[in-house]
């Protein structure tokens, strides 16, 4: 293990090159990230043994990716933003076909108005494929998710693509000191792949993509519901095997000073990181108050959340984008979901914040623990918050 | 150094501000401190006001955001001085580093800062006669360690040459070129 500055692109992609895939598909869209031009690099100096294919668009990216991935190979690819948009219909493909792909995306915006920084609209926007989505605060974070993603996804009974996200430009291009492992130490941790089905198994030939209308689609469906249960229970097993390896351990979500808090904030990506430091602040003033990073989207933690949250007065949902449903963020949506009904249910409160790349800094985030500490004491407070736009 | 230090690098696109923060961050990680490096991007254009951001500290960083009240600011354009609230939300007792031919005393009555805030050495001048052209982002990271004092001089020096030699692995004259240029920024930066 040794410590190095890297950017959160260049510590994705030398990941990527510990990992080793056999395959890597990749097209420069606008705005497409720096992982896959460093790892290119890496191809062409010979330091990785991938097939590098180079295609026409993010579409074909994520096609060229199922194609290897259904021939037995470890696949890989990288996007963002717009290239994430373009890949949704063939997506769905790659979680239903059951294959083991591994993605990191560079959480940025979906134009218009065109807009290259960080908010999580595009992963959002893939949320029902079918994909399992970590998410990652900081550079060590992403870095250590891509390589748990490998184990992940190839776990049995799981075989489902991983998507890794981390914040645009605030992270992928932001220099931070990460410990990174040794090459043979990734390798040892990820093992070889072995696919139990490949197209290129002509002993044991089977079928991929087949059609299946009234009578089997729903079953291939119900069986991607059973997958996600078993990712649920293969996440904290790899993490554990991960924390061995490293000293860093990876749950669902990570509590930060949770214990008697009255007023805890839940969210996603880097700006837990910053509220890190409001919450030191709001506690030196004696206030009661708490943080939930939230690392595992899908599948939805959601007997975790429902204890962790129980019997806490106010909780304050972070989303940094919208569903235009008229009823909050995605995040909100599903924590009511995982709350309504239950005993000691905590006030639930929406803040979208930071569409777009908009800063959101510790002053901001003080602001938003007062809001929902005064909605503790009485006071009024929506129940839908745009937190920091004009209006 | 225990605290959290925070500088913001203002120049114009080209100029090096980003690498600059860049630099000031790999040096700092090897010698085992926690860092950020991070420039603010907007439309790239050559010429136009660009910020970058450094982060050090001993203790862990988990901060994400834009820096809000820095410690040290670093101009390296004097013509941003009229374009660009460059001491926006310094720090109460921060400073400030400019690239300009003028002394700190009339540099420090534009910007309007109490005496013993305003640092200012002419890094064009500099990076002109020792690398043959106007690049005073290297320069000023030589002022800017000379005048915080967050990392000390002779470790700084040898750090940032072997990220030169790595960084320009065959081209020893512009490694030289640029340790003499924030040498002598570092004794000619000056302050009141």
């Amino acid at each position: 293990m040794k410590r190095v500055a890297l950017t959160g692109n260049e510590a994705v992609s030398l990941a990527m090159k510990q990992i080793n895939p056999d395959v890597v598909a990749a097209y420069p869209i606008t705005p497409q990230t720096e992982i896959v031009q460093m790892f290119s690099q890496y191809v062409a100096d010979g330091q990785v043994d991938t097939e590098f294919i180079t295609v026409e668009s993010e579409h074909s990216a994520m096609s060229a990716s199922i194609g290897a991935s259904a021939s037995g190979a470890r696949a890989m690819t990288a996007t963002s933003a717009n290239g994430l948009a373009l890949m949704w219909e063939v997506m769905y493909i790659a979680a239903s076909s059951r294959l083991p792909i591994i993605m990191p995306v560079v959480n940025r915006a979906l134009s218009a108005p065109i807009n290259i920084h960080c908010d999580h609209s595009d992963a959002m926007g893939a949320r029902d494929s079918g994909w399992i989505q970590l998410f990652s605060e900081n550079s060590q974070e992403a870095y250590d998710n891509v390589i748990q993603a490998i184990r992940i996804a190839e776990s049995a009974n799981v075989l489902l693509p991983v998507m890794v996200n981390l914040d645009g430009f605030i992270i992928s291009h932001a220099v931070e000191n990460i410990d990174v492992l040794d090459d043979e130490k990734v390798q040892d941790f990820i093992g070889s792949y072995t696919a139990d089905y490949s197209l290129l198994d002509k002993d044991n030939p089977i079928t991929f993509g087949p059609l299946a209308l009234q009578d089997y689609y729903f079953e291939a469906k119900r069986q991607q519901v059973e997958a996600m249960k078993y990712a649920h229970k293969a996440i904290p097993e790899v993490a554990r095997e991960y924390e061995k390896l490293t000293g860093r351990g990876y749950g669902y979500f990570t509590p930060y000073r949770m214990e008697d808090a009255e007023v805890v904030i839940i969210g996603l990506g880097s700006t837990m990181g910053t509220a890190q430091v409001a919450v030191d602040e709001l506690r030196k003033e004696g206030n009661k108050v708490g943080l939930l990073k939230l690392r595992v989207f899908r599948p939805f933690p959601k007997e975790e959340l429902a204890r962790m949250l129980a019997g806490i007065p106010v909780v304050g949902v972070m989303d940094r984008a919208d569903t235009f449903s008229g009823n909050g963020g995605p995040l909100f949506a599903d924590l009511n979901t995982v709350l309504y009904g239950g005993e000691e249910r905590p006030e639930l409160y929406n803040f979208i914040y930071g569409l777009g790349g908009r800063d959101i800094n510790v002053s901001n985030l003080m602001e938003i623990y007062r809001y929902l500490l005064n909605a503790r004491d009485g006071q009024t407070l929506n129940r839908v918050n745009y937190f920091g736009v004009r209006e | 150094m225990t605290e959290l230090v925070e500088i913001r690098w203002h120049g114009r696109g080209g100029q090096g501000s980003k690498t600059a923060s860049l630099l000031l961050g790999k040096v700092a990680s090897d010698l085992g401190l926690n860092v950020q490096a991070f420039p603010e991007y907007g439309p790239e254009r050559m010429g136009a006001p660009v910020l970058a951001f450094n982060r050090i500290s001993e203790d862990k960083l988990t901060l994400h955001c834009q820096i809000e009240e820095p410690d040290f600011i670093v101009v390296l354009d004097p013509t941003l001085l009229d374009t660009v609230d460059v001491t926006e939300n310094l720090a109460p007792d921060g400073k400030v580093i400019v690239n300009t031919q003028d002394e700190p005393e009339k540099c420090r009555k534009e910007l309007q800062l109490q005496p013993g805030q305003v640092y200012t050495v002419d890094a064009n001048r500099i990076s002109n006669e020792e690398l043959g052209r106007v690049l005073p982002n290297t320069p000023m990271l030589g002022a800017l360690i000379k005048v915080t004092g967050i990392i000390p001089m002779e470790v700084f020096l040898k750090n940032i040459e072997e990220e030169f030699s790595t960084k320009f692995s065959s081209r020893q004259e512009v490694v030289q070129g640029n340790m003499k240029a924030i040498k002598r920024a570092a004794q000619e930066v000056k302050g009141e």
